[in-house]
């Protein structure tokens, strides 16, 4: 009943962002209407940050506690992480034609190392496939999940490391579109759409993280079975028949 | 040209993206509870 409160929530908070994005938020100066898809680039990149950040201290917990819980919640950050990342460079894509000219390019190291990042959470879900242990899998996971994330800052500061096509950060940066001396609108806008996908991600999580605990009880349970019926004389097994 | 094919373009991927990954997620889960835990291991009560 919570969760679906919350799903309730996050849709109109996403329909009322899009709304404020797209209607009432004039364009931009020298972007025009084009800027207009920063509000979900940004939510998107965030929301994925953050879920990556959560399947790598899961994964941490797990190779503490050995909780599946841990584990679980490892898998539900991975996989809405990967999809938020999509969505990230699927909407910086769109944005970057009509402002850069270019949908990509791969010397940008912001554009490069996001791309990474979505090929090594892709191999994190594709590694979890590779055993019916749920254990060793989660152990395994667990190690790639926290690897994966040391390319979680080398995304952020790629912008200040290196130089690139891409802006830098885009709140706080005094020669930016969004500074604390922008019109109050334009920061709206972006804290807007950015709390509505925050809710949307807190709501698919709370989904996915119960999808992860039925599939891993099941499959313990099948496994639980497997052994059962290995340690179980033929006849026993007939009769049980 | 306009800038508005592409920012139909980027929201309407983006958030129909989002509401159709929710909407496989919500089967996916109604599929898991109706299958339940104990399906697949019948010889585990005995």
């Amino acid at each position: 009943m919570k969760a679906r409160i919350l799903g309730i929530a996050a849709l109109v908070s996403v329909v009322a962002a899009a709304i404020v994005g797209l209607v009432i938020v004039p364009a931009d100066l020298n972007q025009g209407d084009a800027q207009r898809i920063m509000y979900v680039h940004v939510g998107s990149a965030w929301v994925a940050y953050l879920s990556f950040g959560v399947t790598a201290l899961a994964g941490l917990l797990w190779l503490w506690r050995r909780d599946p819980r841990f584990d679980a919640l490892a898998l539900a950050g991975a996989e809405i992480g990967v999809i938020f990342t999509a969505f990230a460079i699927w909407g910086g894509m769109m944005w970057g034609k009509p402002v850069w000219g270019v949908y990509w390019q791969w010397e940008d190291p912001r554009l490069t190392t996001t791309a990474l990042l979505l090929v090594l959470y892709v191999g994190y879900l594709l590694l979890r496939r590779l055993t019916d242990d749920p254990t060793r899998r989660a152990t395994r996971a667990a190690v790639v999940g926290l690897v994966a994330a040391i390319d979680i800052p080398i995304v952020h500061f790629s912008v200040v490391w290196w130089r690139g096509l891409h802006q830098t950060a885009t709140i706080g940066s005094p020669d930016r579109i969004l500074n604390p001396a922008a019109p109050l609108v334009f920061v709206l806008a972006l804290v807007s759409m950015t709390l509505a996908m925050s809710l949307a991600w807190a709501y698919l999580m709370v989904r996915r993280y119960e999808l992860a605990r039925l599939e891993w009880a099941r499959e313990e349970s099948a496994r639980r079975g497997r052994i059962v019926a290995a340690r179980t004389p033929a006849t026993a097994r007939e009769v049980a028949r | 040209m306009s800038d508005w094919p592409f920012v139909v373009a980027g929201y309407g991927v983006i958030l129909g993206g989002l509401a159709l990954y929710a909407a496989l997620l919500q089967r996916r889960l109604a599929a898991a509870r109706r299958s339940g835990p104990d399906e697949s291991s019948p010889l585990e009560d005995e």
